[in-house]
């Protein structure tokens, strides 16, 4: 019985600069996105999330540039979101190298581009993108990088979105994004439970025990971390030792120096 | 000669397989019509999305025909995750469509639930998954997977999976939460992969390097 919980490296991209922010707030640059996404290639990170965080703001993209310049010698699946307005949007951005596009404000604006995406390019392709930020006992579902909101309750929206085709859920706690507190369990359970399609829990990661709650008690099928990567509070190695001692299986590999760990 | 031509029909990301072809030393043409296929030394058919408009797209181009002229004629093919299901029979994917018939069986949709009605596993199969030998199998020599070890880890992604008429087609499995799914098929020239090989780390890498060194 194996699901592997997959480890994902999350680039948030101001063009040409990877940034990191608190709450999206404040971006600090730290470098060369693809130099930070072939260090992780080569940690073995599962999978990287790559996001142009200025395009839905300033309606323009700069995407594809970014993806050519970040998934250049990355042979991992690269997930992109940011700006993607129309299914030509997204032809686009996988023709450029691109496996997943995750989609947020024109999904809210017009939920029917989730079918029109998995329609064209299959649910698996389709990643239903939310920004979620706490109000009382709910969760409302935000855009432009957690300015706007929806008026939209983020567990409705998270089945609604997995009724029009959505392949993977990617849940966004604004509230814990960039702040290394540890996830929003409650909301990442709360939508684990309520969709059958993988959680990719994000926001609020600041070590190896926060990824381990976000599986056991958020029950999330995988874990998109930025900040505990990018200042180098956690290592790859590291956490994948953390979910192996804990009874999480996850990709076990040859690291690139030829030992392999058990 | 390490010269390999990948099938653009149109609904294929082709930037990521083509460079992986590339990393490991293959010279790469894209190719969307006939005459690209008849002419190729080697061909990987590549692929995301629903089969039916897969098929319909090959057959648009007429590529169905080429790619069965090719296989007859004995060209390596390659069919990665929804090319890999178009080799087949039928797929029961949006209502059933026929495929290219080349390796005899049918593509299923994976089964969520479980006998007793409760939720088995989560579809799409997304995510990493260790290579096995099917039963009766102790090796993947004179295969892509010749330079694989058992238990090494490539990446998946799908809803339906590939159930070849006989069993000896099948070359590699994995266990998704209890169900067993055929990661790599093959049957002569042909093969079939489930996983993305460019999206597999250098793993992946040397299956496509053995692939197009065939």
């Amino acid at each position: 019985m194996v699901r592997n919980v997959r480890l994902i490296a999350r680039l948030d991209v101001k063009a040409p600069n990877l940034v990191k922010g608190i709450q999206f707030e404040g971006l600090r640059k730290l470098g060369d996105p693809n130099e930070f996404a072939r260090r992780y290639y080569h940690d073995g990170v599962d999978e990287i999330y790559c996001e142009d965080i200025v395009a839905s703001l300033y309606e323009r993209s700069s995407l594809l540039d970014i993806i050519e310049r970040t998934t250049r010698d990355i042979f991992v699946p690269v997930t992109v979101g940011g700006g993607l307005r129309s299914v030509d949007d997204v032809a686009a951005v996988l023709r450029a190298g691109a496996d997943k596009v995750a989609v947020n404000t024109a999904a809210i604006k017009n939920p029917s581009i989730i079918s029109d995406i998995a329609r064209r390019f299959g649910s698996q392709c389709m990643v239903l993108s939310i920004q979620a930020k706490k109000q009382d006992d709910s969760w409302e579902a935000y855009f432009d990088n957690g300015r706007e909101h929806s008026g939209v309750d983020v567990v409705q929206w998270a089945e609604q979105g997995q009724a029009l085709g959505a392949g993977e859920i990617l849940v966004t706690s604004v509230d814990r994004e960039g702040t290394a507190t540890g996830f929003d369990l409650s909301l990442l359970r709360e939508v684990s439970d309520r969709v059958d399609i993988p959680v990719i829990a994000s926001g609020g990661m600041g070590c190896a025990q926060d990824l381990v709650d976000a599986v056991m008690l958020g029950k999330v099928d995988a874990v998109a971390m930025a900040h505990a990567l990018h200042y180098g509070i956690c290592s790859l190695k590291e956490l994948r030792d953390t979910c192996w001692s804990q009874n999480i299986p996850v990709r076990n590999r040859q690291d690139r120096n030829g030992s392999t760990p058990t | 000669m390490n010269s390999v031509t990948v099938i653009d029909y149109g609904i294929v990301n082709l930037g990521n397989i083509v460079r992986a072809l590339e990393h490991v030393g293959a010279r790469v043409c894209v190719g969307s019509d006939p005459g690209a296929v008849s002419q190729a030394d080697r061909v990987i058919l590549p692929g995301v999305g629903a089969f039916a408009s897969g098929m319909a797209e090959l057959k648009s181009r007429d590529l169905d025909n080429a790619l069965k002229e090719a296989a007859l004629a004995g060209t390596p093919l390659l069919g990665i995750c929804l090319g890999m299901q178009l080799l087949l029979d039928y797929s029961e994917e949006n209502g059933g469509a026929m495929g290219l018939g080349l390796i005899a069986g049918n593509v299923i949709e994976m089964p969520r639930w479980g006998a007793d009605g409760l939720r088995k596993r989560k579809v799409p199969h997304i995510g990493w998954n260790a290579l096995q030998y099917p039963p009766n199998q102790s090796h993947w020599q004179d295969s892509c997977l010749a330079m694989i070890h058992q238990g090494e880890f490539c990446y998946f992604i799908h809803s339906y999976m590939t159930i070849p008429e006989n069993p000896a087609h099948i070359l590699a499995q994995c266990d998704y939460e209890g169900l067993v799914v055929n990661a790599a098929i093959s049957q002569d020239n042909i093969t079939g992969l489930q996983f993305h090989p460019e999206r597999s780390g250098p793993e992946g890498l040397k299956i496509l390097e053995c692939f197009v060194r065939s």
